[in-house]
């Protein structure tokens, strides 16, 4: 099972005798320690949300955005090395901008993940590349309804219900998968996006964090891809921090009242 | 002589030899391979505007600007189409109305819904960064760029919103990059018969002023049921945008109607009317 010192990790694009790219797998370490990003389809949308580790107090709070938009109504949050994020996010801009210019609609989110997917895949072929060192996922609303999507360093690409990455993917998923996607909506995600990220935050405790919450649905922002305003945000992080504090206090009720915390 | 029109000019074939078609294609790449047929011409481009929109008008006033443009997109004398909305918003505070060509009025529309998604949908810190001034600027440097491959955007363009200091901006950008600046403007056949009421109002550009919103919505109505009479490439039915700075909370309002009709025409005095003169009664 361990690759190191076998020689098959030294360059991308070479098969190890088990038919692996270690070095695919080496960037997927790299997203691994980046701050959580989710993902929450719902049935009028999708909402994005990511933690943001404050490393520094000289930090300005409420900059250095970590969601994008790529044309108006896809938004895309990713874990890892952030500058690839950014390329990743550079490159969606530019298919969907070529997508529009020759179709003259906004692109599909299925269809711009089959391209970014190619184009992920594409840095496992060489080795004078390295793969991407981000799990981006990605969601938006079309023609077709809302859209949730991950893709992963060697390119795969997958449309998933809820969607979880970096280092507290594990909590995040647990969490996700308690979710009823068929009855949520957008207003409900916002807030389990908020606890999930807070959850997700208990293993770095002593480090701050900022949360950061897009969405994109036809009610809501007329299908805009946008940042859920400042108040609803404050909000929302507050009352998953409450709702912690409370389960703390009475851990035997816990799962019940996690039941009813998942009914409102 | 010759009668072909793709002779005119041209050196005979007896005294010089053929023509050869690499000096005409000489800077453009796309045509390099000559032995295309189609390529045996020089380059043509757009010499005539196709299905067209009529005047666009425009007025600055005291705390804002508003601007009006009927529906209607002419195929020449057919007047082809009734739907057609020339306003468009671009931006969170600003207007453009364009005039000529609908075909080139779209690419513009296209252009600008691009220059939108760039400078404020990529814009994560979310400041409001397209006023009217860059937009003008943008649309002028594409219009005297065109014009100067000779391929122009058959367009005249007027763009209203705030400048940079908050005060009301209104200028002109048209289909040889010929750009000014006016309290009022108008397009086409506006600049005939909207101008001389605007002016009116406001005689000199520093008096918009003096002016306030309902009186020059006035003009403006008055103005579109002038052009609706005189200009036979007008339609009844028109859009308009009024966008003014609410003085107290420093926003700004963008009001888009869309259904306006040209109102109160006069047509009673039509009935007294027999023959031409020596015809009476």
């Amino acid at each position: 099972m361990t690759s190191i010192g076998t020689g098959y990790d030294l360059s991308n694009s070479v098969f190890s005798p088990d038919g692996r790219n270690f070095q695919v797998e080496y960037a997927m370490k790299a997203v691994e320690n980046g701050g959580t990003s989710i993902g929450i389809k719902c049935k009028d949308g999708v909402v994005l949300a990511v933690e943001k580790i404050i490393n520094s107090k000289l930090l300005v709070p409420g900059k250095n955005k970590r969601i994008q938009t790529v044309d108006r109504h896809i938004g895309v949050v990713y874990s890892g090395l952030l500058p690839d994020g950014r390329h990743f996010v550079n490159r969606s801009r530019d298919e969907a901008q070529s997508f529009k210019s020759i179709f003259k609609v906004p692109m599909p989110v299925p269809n711009l993940m089959d391209r970014m997917g190619i184009y992920v895949q594409n840095y496992t072929c060489y080795n004078s590349v390295r793969p991407f060192g981000v799990v981006s996922i990605v969601g938006g609303v079309d023609d077709d309804g809302p859209h949730l999507y991950m893709i992963e360093p060697s390119g795969t690409c997958w449309g998933y219900s809820g969607a979880a990455t970096g280092k507290g993917r594990q909590i995040a998923k647990s969490e996700l998968e308690k979710l009823n996607f068929e009855e949520l909506t957008c207003k409900e995600a916002v807030k389990v996006a908020a606890k999930i990220i807070h959850l997700a935050h208990e293993d770095n405790k002593d480090k701050d964090y900022e949360l950061e919450i897009s969405w994109v649905s036809k009610e809501h922002t007329g299908g805009k891809h946008q940042f859920i305003p400042e108040d609803v945000l404050a909000e929302v992080r507050k009352q998953a921090e409450e709702e912690d504090d409370e389960e703390d206090e009475d851990e035997g009720e816990g799962d019940e009242n996690k039941d009813a915390e998942m009914q409102t | 002589m010759n009668h072909d029109p793709y002779q005119w000019g041209r050196p005979s074939n007896e005294t010089y030899g053929a023509y050869n078609y690499n000096i005409a294609n000489a800077n453009n790449e796309e045509f390099k391979d000559y032995n295309h047929h189609a390529h045996q011409f020089p380059k043509m481009n757009t010499q005539q505007p196709i299905i067209t929109g009529t005047s666009v008008i425009a007025s600055k006033f005291a705390n804002g600007i508003i601007m009006a443009a009927d529906h209607v997109g002419s195929y020449g004398s057919l007047l082809r189409f009734n739907n057609i909305e020339r306003l468009i918003k671009v931006g969170s505070e600003t207007v453009v109305g364009v005039s000529g060509d609908i075909s080139d009025f779209q690419y513009i529309t296209r252009l600008l819904d691009e220059l939108e998604i760039e400078e404020e949908v990529y814009d994560n810190d979310g400041g409001n960064y397209l006023k009217a001034p860059n937009v003008h600027e943008y649309l002028s440097r594409v219009m005297y760029n065109r014009r100067s491959k000779m391929d122009p955007l058959w367009n005249s363009i007027v763009v209203g919103g705030f400048d940079a200091d908050r005060k009301p901006f209104l200028k002109y950008v048209d289909l040889l990059g010929v750009t000014y600046h006016a309290s009022t403007i108008a397009t086409g056949f506006g600049s005939h018969l909207a101008i001389p009421l605007l002016r009116n109002l406001i005689p000199e550009d520093k008096d918009y002023v003096k002016i306030n919103e309902d009186q020059v919505r006035k003009v403006v109505d008055d103005s579109m049921r002038v052009l609706f009479y005189r200009d036979a490439r007008s339609g009844e039915v028109y859009s308009y945008v009024v966008i003014k700075l609410d003085e107290e909370s420093g926003k700004v309002k963008f009001e888009f109607v869309k259904d306006a009709k040209v109102e109160n025409q006069s047509w009673r005095f039509a009935k007294d009317i027999r023959g031409y003169a020596s015809k009476q009664q």
